[in-house]
């Protein structure tokens, strides 16, 4: 009997302990699982906090790839997803798991490589060609390899010039992109990087920016909420509040504005860029 | 509780499915480790046996040394090795980062310490007079050392099992050097570490198990051996 009593007041206590404000006011807070991108780039850093006096919310952001992200929020552990996969965000919302998506910005990769740049990639202007002259010489190019936005947007272009790249100079290295950028500075090696990371990173490495602008490089970031049909204890009010917003005229306005040594980095979607 | 046993069990089919990629991978873990305990173990045995047998000045203060870099974090020496063979580094021209060497080189360096110590352990146990005795008696002074060995061989054992472990399982050092390679570099722990930010737990699930199983197999082969030291 007595070790039931300690028991329960043990039980008790811990309950108290986990019930404190913090937590009370956590259950308000709104759940965002995003990309390593959008948090590295340092854009949420800047977003988060006007939101967060608009709104009143709090949101607690969870960085990951893109496809751990889509996964924690088909779970149902977070509120909101913000990716960079189209096709994967339009399966997340066909097979139920999310609903009102909305692409509101983008940004763009380019292609970085050695300088000496054996592949010739920085006399071409479309990213098919180069790829293909990286191909054919055989130059070493690292992938991400990691299923994140980047790696399948990678896979997506070589699939434009309907190769399946394999062999020794093709290295598939299951890491972040700031890791990958550091190995193909080490090796010589061509990768493709979105320019948030780029920009960061470019003073450490002796990479090369060698091609950038081409349509096919654009990438558009979604944002989607947590079907609340599927996990009713998701907030769902808190998730459109969100999204309305970055597709709001001012949400949209400070992404435009946002910028990284004086490069900007994400480009509005649903207003006119000056 | 539901979803973590059906990732285990969907685990355990993918892991007897005999996928050759999971199966790669985890070769490329035994053939790494493997190498690096067998260049690294003998070696320190024999710095083990000159701290047990020599006397000589700063031998307490280097056992000690041996002691501490056992408590060296992982991600450290990874640290120390990538800025050694990084090609801004002093053996940069090697280049040796990221591939299968790079990987051994960080596996010796974390588990010397630990064979030395362990080791160091299992040769103190050995009878003072052991070394003496084979040396009045004409022996050689290897020939001695192997006599002592033999002595405390089921220590040694212990010593490589537990150094092979601490390789086996360790993540920070060859994601760090190694670079997580697909087909090259990409290990059981790195593996599991991609898988996990995939959100692909099922085959992080699969490549635990298998570490699992080699600890549970290494800890029987442990104690197996112990127990018959003692009977002996």
């Amino acid at each position: 009997m007595k070790s039931t009593a300690v028991l329960r007041c043990l039980v008790a206590t811990v309950t108290i302990l986990l019930s404190c404000p913090g937590s009370a006011y956590s259950a308000q807070a709104l759940r965002l699982a995003t990309t390593t991108s959008t948090e590295n780039s340092g854009l949420l850093n800047y977003l988060l906090p006007v939101f967060e006096k608009h709104s009143g919310m709090s949101v607690h952001v969870i960085a990951v790839g893109t496809g751990k992200a889509l996964r924690i929020a088909r779970a149902g552990d977070v509120d909101v997803v913000m990716v960079h996969a189209r096709p994967a965000e339009q399966r997340f919302v066909t097979d139920g798991h999310g609903v009102d998506r909305r692409e509101f910005m983008y940004n763009d990769f380019v292609i970085v490589g050695p300088g000496t740049d054996p592949a010739g990639v920085g006399k071409t202007d479309s990213v098919t060609e180069a790829l293909h002259n990286i191909a054919s010489s055989a130059s070493r190019f690292v992938s991400r390899g990691d299923d994140s936005g980047t790696h399948k947007k990678e896979l997506a272009l070589w699939q434009m010039i309907d190769s399946r790249p394999a062999g020794d100079w093709y290295l598939e290295s299951g890491m972040g992109m700031g890791k990958v950028l550091q190995m193909a500075s080490e090796l010589d090696a061509y990768t493709m990087t979105d320019r948030g990371t780029w920009l960061a990173y470019r003073g450490h490495l002796e990479l090369a920016l060698l091609l950038q602008g081409d349509p096919p490089l654009f990438n558009p970031y979604g944002i989607i909420a947590v079907n609340p049909a599927r996990h009713p204890d998701v907030n769902y009010t808190g998730a459109t509040v969100l999204i309305e917003w970055l597709a709001s005229p001012e949400g949209q306005k400070m992404i435009a504005q946002y910028r990284v040594d004086g490069q900007s980095l994400f480009h509005p979607l649903l207003i006119p860029e000056e | 509780m539901g979803e973590i046993l059906r990732a285990t069990g969907d685990a355990l089919v993918l892991l007897f499915s005999w996928e050759p990629a999971l199966w790669d991978i985890i070769g490329i873990s035994f053939s790494v480790s493997l190498r690096a305990i067998l260049i690294s173990a003998p070696l320190a045995i024999v710095v083990a046996f000159v701290l047990t047998i020599g006397r000589f000045p700063g031998r307490r203060a280097l056992i000690s040394f041996f002691n501490s870099l056992m408590a060296v974090p992982a991600v450290v020496v990874g640290l120390t090795v990538y800025l050694l063979l990084s090609r801004s580094g002093p053996m940069g021209d090697l280049k040796l980062l990221f591939t299968q060497t790079a990987m051994i080189i960080g596996q010796i360096t974390l588990a010397f310490p630990l064979l030395v110590a362990m080791s160091h352990a299992a040769l103190q146990a050995a009878e003072k007079d052991a070394w003496e005795t084979a040396i009045t008696l004409g022996a050689k002074p290897w020939q001695a050392m192997l006599t002592i060995m033999r002595e405390v061989r089921f220590g040694l054992l212990a010593a490589v099992i537990a150094g092979f472990a601490r390789i086996i399982a360790e993540v920070g050092c060859s994601m760090m050097v190694g670079g997580n390679i697909l087909g090259v570099t990409r290990n059981i722990p790195t593996a599991i570490a991609l898988e996990t930010s995939k959100g692909e737990f099922i085959q992080g699930i699969a490549l635990g198990m298998v570490l699992l199983f080699l600890a549970l197999f290494l800890n029987l082969l442990l104690s197996f051996v112990q127990g018959k030291g003692e009977l002996t």
